[in-house]
């Protein structure tokens, strides 16, 4: 469906993607996950041919984005990251204003967003800027799946958007995946990354790893430990003055740790009980794609 | 088509959901003809005169050479019959024509008082104003030096004034054309402007150009709606003059719409050759205000007359459309002149359409760079 290869883009001086080379098939559920600035908003609107890249080549659906654009905007997708509807429109005329841009009607494909317009259906009447957060990226989908197209590319549409609606989106993009439908995500949060089909970890304008999340984290290969304790940050503080610890990332209310060569310093409680930590758990735990993404930043800047 | 008319439909929708937008389209309109109402009083330097002297004596011919030494006024022309008045002042470079009566020293000597009259160019009435009292003036002054060589005799000169085109002299004719030139331009490339730079600060526009619709028909579908609404304007300011000043079109309506319209294009390739060149929607108000209002107003001649700028705004004042509209409005409304009296100044505006429409046309990104 997609087959980027090594495809780069400097803006000025700044590097925002640097060899991008990768593939995704028919009605694969794609994400792409990294921090911001990373460079997905820029891989986005290459796929989406509103950006050439300075190399590389890129073609969506066995068509080239650079010559045959006018071909492919007419099958894409896009929601772009931030919200790109008309304030002072309805939801209704919103939704019916983009079915007339491409060509057809709200009745002709209402099968394909049926399900996602039903939840904000009842706000029709509404003008678009007045929705929450979460309807508004329902109708920014709406508008983008209106003229059914094979590919959509979502542009981090959770952000910003509460833990419920988050949740309700990635049911509705799964059921579009049943539909047949591709779907390229990017999203900064890691618990969607694995409700993926396959990820793609950007970092930098590279691109450290892709695979299913499963066997992303499965490569991660060394035991992880979460510390917790009173005060997190001197937690932080001295965790990572010890030699036998190697590294150390803040997650959530504890800290994430691997040891120096995968072995467990068994002193380790008793050294920060010595320092003064109280309330103290330490515990071996299953390490999630967050940590694998934060460890290959990690091996990533060692190399450089 | 149909993609068209639904972009068009929802363009209307912006503007008429937005009070603010509805307050530029139509409160200012009606605002400006009633705040321009007052025009603004203006210096005159060189203005250019013609002289029908059906006398032709010592007295008289002492009077032109006078004037003409002043530093106030030009002779232009030496009418030899009245007939020719009328093509003296459509020709526009002169402001006013001085007529002397038939035997006019002769009978000022013999009866100690002649006729002058003085005929000056009502379409501009501000001109029109310091052109004949500086005459009369002068006139006076002549006649002290003269009443003190001819001791013991008291003559003088009873100055006639007439104003061509605008009888009343009411300023207000003045202005109608200056407040369309200027509500236009503000409408079109400044709405224009600001329509297409909101949809890229939005984000919307990302998705216009992701969708099939063509660069072409996002840029008309944007400019449709106010080409129409211009044209609206056009009439309400013409129906309002009319109305509330009783100024009435004395050339063809149906040329001044289209010129109008011409005119309303320029103003819209204008704001779509703005919006090109700006990313907010801040510096379109910005390059609008300060590249277009504010020239407009000034160099345009709609307040302060061209011929009397300091050179540097003589120069500028041609490059700006303004100034040419302006004299097609004021021709055919006030002076009541046909195409053949503005075709130049038509063929100026077409000439700048095509280049703002080349321009903008070249520098429209089908892409977000």
């Amino acid at each position: 469906m997609i087959t980027s290869d090594n495809i780069s883009k400097k803006f000025g001086s700044i590097t925002a993607l640097d060899g991008v080379t990768l593939n995704i098939g028919k009605s694969e559920l794609f994400g792409l996950i990294g921090p911001d600035g990373a460079g997905k908003t820029t891989f986005f609107r290459i796929v989406t041919t509103l950006l050439l890249p300075d190399t590389g080549t890129m073609t969506v659906m066995g068509h080239d984005t650079i010559n045959d654009y006018l071909l492919l905007r007419r099958n894409i997708g896009y929601m772009p990251g931030r919200f790109s509807l008309y304030q002072d429109l309805s939801v209704e005329e919103n939704l019916n204003f983009y079915a007339t841009v491409f060509g057809t009607t709200v009745k002709q494909n209402y099968h394909l967003i049926k399900n996602i317009y039903s939840h904000i259906e009842p706000f029709r009447k509404r003008p678009a800027g007045k929705l929450s957060g979460g309807m508004k990226q329902k109708l920014a989908l709406c508008c983008a799946l209106i003229h059914a197209p094979d590919l959509i590319v979502l542009d981090e549409p959770t952000t910003g958007v509460d833990a419920v609606s988050r949740a309700e989106f990635w049911e509705m993009l799964k059921a579009l995946q049943k539909e047949g439908i591709t779907i390229l995500v990017s999203t900064p949060y890691m618990d969607e990354a694995i409700l993926c089909d396959r990820v793609a970890l950007i970092q930098k304008g590279r691109i450290l790893d892709i695979d299913k999340p499963a066997t992303i984290i499965a490569g991660f290969g060394k035991k992880m430990y979460a510390v917790s304790g009173k005060d997190k940050y001197k937690l932080i503080q001295d965790l990572r003055c010890d030699p036998s610890v190697e590294s150390v990332n803040p997650f959530g209310d504890s800290v994430h740790i691997t040891f120096t060569g995968d072995r467990f310093d068994s002193t380790i409680a008793g050294k920060l009980e010595k320092a003064g930590h109280q309330d103290l758990r330490i515990k071996e735990i299953e390490p999630g794609i967050e940590d694998v993404f934060l460890e290959l930043m990690t091996v990533s800047e060692n190399d450089k | 088509m149909k993609r068209f008319f639904g972009f068009v439909k929802k363009e209307f929708m912006h503007i008429f959901r937005d009070v603010r937008t509805l307050i530029i389209l139509f409160g200012i309109p009606a605002a400006q003809i009633l705040i321009f109402g007052y025009a603004v009083r203006t210096d005159i330097k060189n203005a250019g005169i013609a002289v029908l002297d059906q006398s032709k004596d010592e007295i008289s011919t002492g009077l032109v050479s006078r004037l003409e030494s002043s530093e106030f006024f030009i002779l232009k022309e030496n009418l030899v019959s009245g007939d020719h008045i009328d093509r003296a002042f459509k020709k526009g470079d002169i402001k006013a024509v001085l007529i002397f009566e038939n035997g006019f020293g002769k009978r000022l000597l013999s009866e100690g008082s002649a006729r002058i009259e003085i005929i000056a160019d009502g379409s501009e009435p501000n001109v029109a104003n310091l052109v004949t009292s500086y005459t009369r003036a002068i006139i006076n002054d002549y006649m002290t030096d003269l009443n003190k060589v001819e001791a013991g005799s008291f003559i003088a000169v009873e100055p006639e004034v007439k104003m061509y085109y605008n009888p009343n002299l009411e300023s207000q004719y003045m202005f109608v054309p200056g407040v369309m030139t200027i509500i236009l331009v503000l409408i079109c490339a400044l709405m224009t402007s600001v329509a297409i730079t909101r949809e890229k600060e939005f984000g919307t526009m990302e998705v216009l150009l992701v969708s099939p619709l063509k660069p072409l028909q996002i840029i008309l579908g944007k400019v449709t709606p106010y080409f129409i609404l211009s044209l609206i304007d056009v009439i309400v300011v013409l129906f309002l003059s009319w109305l509330v000043f009783d100024i009435p079109i004395k050339g063809s309506l149906v040329l001044l719409m289209l010129e109008s319209m011409l005119y309303i294009m320029l103003g819209l390739s204008l704001g779509i050759m703005i919006s090109t060149l700006s990313k907010t929607m801040q510096q379109a108000i910005f390059i609008s205000l300060l590249g277009l209002m504010l020239p407009t107003i000034i160099l345009s001649g709609f307040i302060f007359p061209v011929e009397y700028m300091p050179w540097i705004y003589r120069v500028l004042s041609p490059v700006i459309p303004p100034r040419w509209f302006i004299i097609i409005v004021k021709d055919i409304m006030i002076k009541g002149t046909g195409f053949t009296f503005v075709w130049k100044e038509t063929l100026i505006l077409i000439f700048m359409t095509l280049v703002f429409i080349i321009i903008s046309t070249m520098t429209f990104k089908k892409r977000l760079e």
